[in-house]
């Protein structure tokens, strides 16, 4: 039965019929593959799986299958287009994406960015990681089999989302930075609004936690399951929401301030289990911390004298030579980009250092001991998205 | 020849109702689930509040290839949703409604039902074994795990009422029953209702089927009307679930002002509501916390229900 197009050339084959292990009493594993299409993988992740029964044997992450290349097509655009490209990867995270791009370009050039844009930025930043964090809120329980939760987190995104659309016109891929500011003006009541929405999701946010938090399942489902250490975590370089919940303390707004956040108090949200509850503990509490920044960013622009919001760039947008490397603190951990430029006008390489790609690699140490059912608890916490991961 | 136009009365009233009801309680939760989701569900299919939404489905569903797998043990395969569903239907005859409205009053209802309703699962294993897929085979394997942790705390509790009543006919519980049983037999339904949620696969008791998991278990590979069939099955046992639960411990027919059948339709509906309810409210359990559910709380609860019976009854 095991002679189909699933068939792994790696395994020797097997023909399990009726009465198959009564005459020796001895059991095979079985090779699963978990992908590359597979509703818990999100896309495109595949997962080779051994199989004892239902217990995991060895996990093995295989990644690629969505891989596009972006780091060799950075290489042949000028910087107006890499913003394009790079927000991107991270689908769920593209206004923090095109961050560390414009950053590391705008410290190169020596750009002074005129404050109204460092705290609008600042501001969509936390949006951002808000409409990060409600998607994996939603989609974490239908994982688990909760099917309601997704569509209170999906009504919130849209809340937010609504301002976001009114501002840059899109829904996921914002393109508002540009280097040296943003794309344009804030539009008029545009902040009363965002005031509002941000009021609106704070104030509904307690459906999800009441439907999910203290459920009794989902407690026992997700309650010392995969369970990360602090070495391993340092080892494998996972960092964001996943290494604050097992309580590596560390987060790049408070630790390495850009933008405005070393002018405001930054909650670093921590678990000490670092297993998948507190993960997704973790991102509970940021959402609430986000929705407070964005408060104060909101506060903050209100009483900002009226400036512009973008420096004027020449037509063609040249670097000087060296190189830098900017990090952000992006929804799902650390992002960041390496550019070395020679003095052109596209980078002579731009490295992309995205979060999924590190956090999805311990994988293979969280996995072997546990149950499939598990398997898809912890795939479900390490909240990752699959272009972060392939590039 | 009354006896046998009787006879065919009977037959075609139950197989409508076994067609209708799933169907009632199918667009049930379409409805009351979107509702409770902040969604409106189907709202086109014959117009009004898309109620034709699961004609419209069935339809879809006979057009459709039937695909079998190269891989697949062909003749298991293509038995499996009939044997799935069958015995629901074979149960649905001994389902008393109202007074003398039954396919056939057996003096050994309690016991004919649930040993009919047990073959319905060996449905759920041929179409994980015959598949040729592994996630159906995990899921097929799931089911039977199942299958060895609720059967016992079904059969303990629905004895304790068989117990109380003196009785194993469906009809004679129903005859029996008195409403302060409602309080004497609570363990024993509660145990009952949620063995049988688990019997039925249904959330939070699906990892059979888990969808985010093994991707539907034993139904990966089947479509058509097959699939169908398979969900015909689910529904159909929402709606033996309830009215069991309804003979056995709600009193059945009894009930003031309304006619009896009425009764027991209301009662099968709120059942079934609840079914529904606890699917859009709970995440799925593990197999092994189930293992757990059943033999560490089901269990014992059910020996204490019977225990109780039998003290009160000897008193």
């Amino acid at each position: 039965m095991l002679n189909g197009p699933w068939h792994d050339d790696t395994m020797s084959e097997i023909v399990v019929g009726m009465g198959a292990g009564a005459k020796e009493l001895a059991t095979e594993d079985m090779i699963l593959n978990i992908g590359p299409q597979h509703p818990s993988t999100h896309g495109v992740l595949r997962l080779r799986l051994t199989l004892d029964g239902e217990r995991i044997g060895t996990a093995e992450p295989i990644i690629g299958y969505m891989h596009r290349g972006t780091e060799k097509l950075f290489e042949v655009r000028d910087y107006r287009q890499i913003i394009v490209l790079a927000n991107r990867h991270d689908w769920l995270s593209a206004f923090a994406n095109e961050l560390g791009v414009v950053i590391a370009v705008e410290r190169m050039l020596g750009m002074e960015v005129p404050v109204r844009a460092v705290w609008a930025r600042t501001l969509l930043a936390e949006l951002n990681r808000v409409l990060n964090h409600l998607m994996f809120l939603g989609s974490y329980p239908l994982e688990l089999g909760a099917i309601t939760p997704v569509f209170y987190a999906f009504r919130e995104r849209e809340t937010l989302q609504a301002v976001m659309e009114e501002i840059s016109g899109g829904r996921m891929h914002y393109m508002f930075n540009r280097v040296g500011g943003l794309k344009e003006e804030l539009p008029e009541g545009w902040m009363s609004r965002t005031r509002q929405a941000v009021a609106d999701v704070r104030r509904r946010l307690p459906d999800i936690e009441n439907l999910i938090s203290g459920n009794e399942i989902f407690l026992a489902r997700t309650r010392g399951v995969g369970v990360l250490t602090p070495e391993t975590i340092r080892q494998y370089g996972v960092s964001g929401p996943i290494a604050r919940a097992s309580g590596v303390d560390w987060d790049l707004r408070r630790d390495d301030p850009y933008l405005a956040y070393g002018e405001l108090p930054v909650k670093v949200v921590t678990r000490e289990a670092g297993d998948c509850h507190a993960r997704f503990e973790v991102l509970f509490d940021q959402v609430k911390v986000s929705l407070d920044l964005a408060d104060a960013c909101l506060d903050r622009l209100a009483d900002l004298p009226p400036g512009p919001i973008n420096q004027r760039l020449p037509k063609i947008l040249k670097v000087p030579e060296g190189h830098t490397y900017a990090w952000t603190e992006s929804p799902l951990g650390i992002n960041g980009y390496y550019l070395v430029s020679r003095g052109e006008k596209t980078p002579w390489r731009l490295k992309l250092r995205s979060a999924s790609f590190n956090n999805i690699q311990v994988l293979r140490e969280m996995l072997p001991g546990h149950l499939v059912a598990d398997m898809v608890a912890i795939l479900g916490s390490m909240f990752f998205v699959v272009g972060d991961i392939d590039k | 020849m009354p006896e046998l136009l009787e006879v065919a009365i009977r037959v075609i009233v139950i197989v409508g109702a076994f067609l209708l009801l799933p169907l009632i309680v199918g667009q049930l939760e379409h409805k009351a689930m979107a509702h409770m989701q902040s969604r409106l569900g189907p709202m086109y299919a014959g117009g009004f509040h898309g109620w034709a939404q699961l004609i419209a489905d069935g339809v879809k569903f006979m057009q459709k290839e039937d695909v079998i797998p190269a891989a697949a043990d062909r003749a298991v395969f293509k038995l499996a949703p009939a044997v799935a569903l069958v015995p629901y239907l074979v149960v649905m005859v001994v389902i008393p409604v109202g007074p003398g409205l039954l396919g056939v009053d057996l003096d050994a209802g309690i016991f004919f039902v649930l040993a009919v309703m047990g073959v319905g699962v060996l449905g759920s294993i041929m179409a994980g074994w015959s598949s040729g897929n592994k996630y159906s085979v995990l899921g097929g394997m799931r089911s039977a795990a199942q299958l060895m942790s609720y059967e016992l705390p079904l059969v303990l509790a629905a004895s304790s009422v068989a117990m109380a009543a003196g009785t194993l006919s469906l009809q004679g519980i129903v005859e029996a029953w008195e409403p302060w049983w409602l309080a004497w037999q609570a363990i024993g339904a509660v145990v009952f209702f949620v063995a049988g949620l688990a019997e039925l696969r249904r959330p939070p008791f699906d990892m059979p089927i888990a969808e985010s998991e093994i991707i539907m278990g034993p139904m990966t590979e089947y479509t058509g009307i097959r699939f169908a069939l398979f969900m015909l099955t689910e529904y159909a046992g929402i709606v033996v679930l309830s009215a069991l639960t309804t003979v056995l411990y709600l009193g059945g027919w009894q009930g003031p002002l309304l006619p009896g059948p009425v009764w027991t339709l209301i009662k099968i509906f709120a059942l079934a509501f609840v079914v529904i309810w606890v699917r859009v409210s709970f995440p799925r359990m593990r197999e092994d916390q189930l293992q757990r559910l059943a033999w560490v709380g089901l269990v014992p609860l059910a020996l204490v229900q019977l225990a109780l019976t039998g003290v009160v009854k000897v008193l």
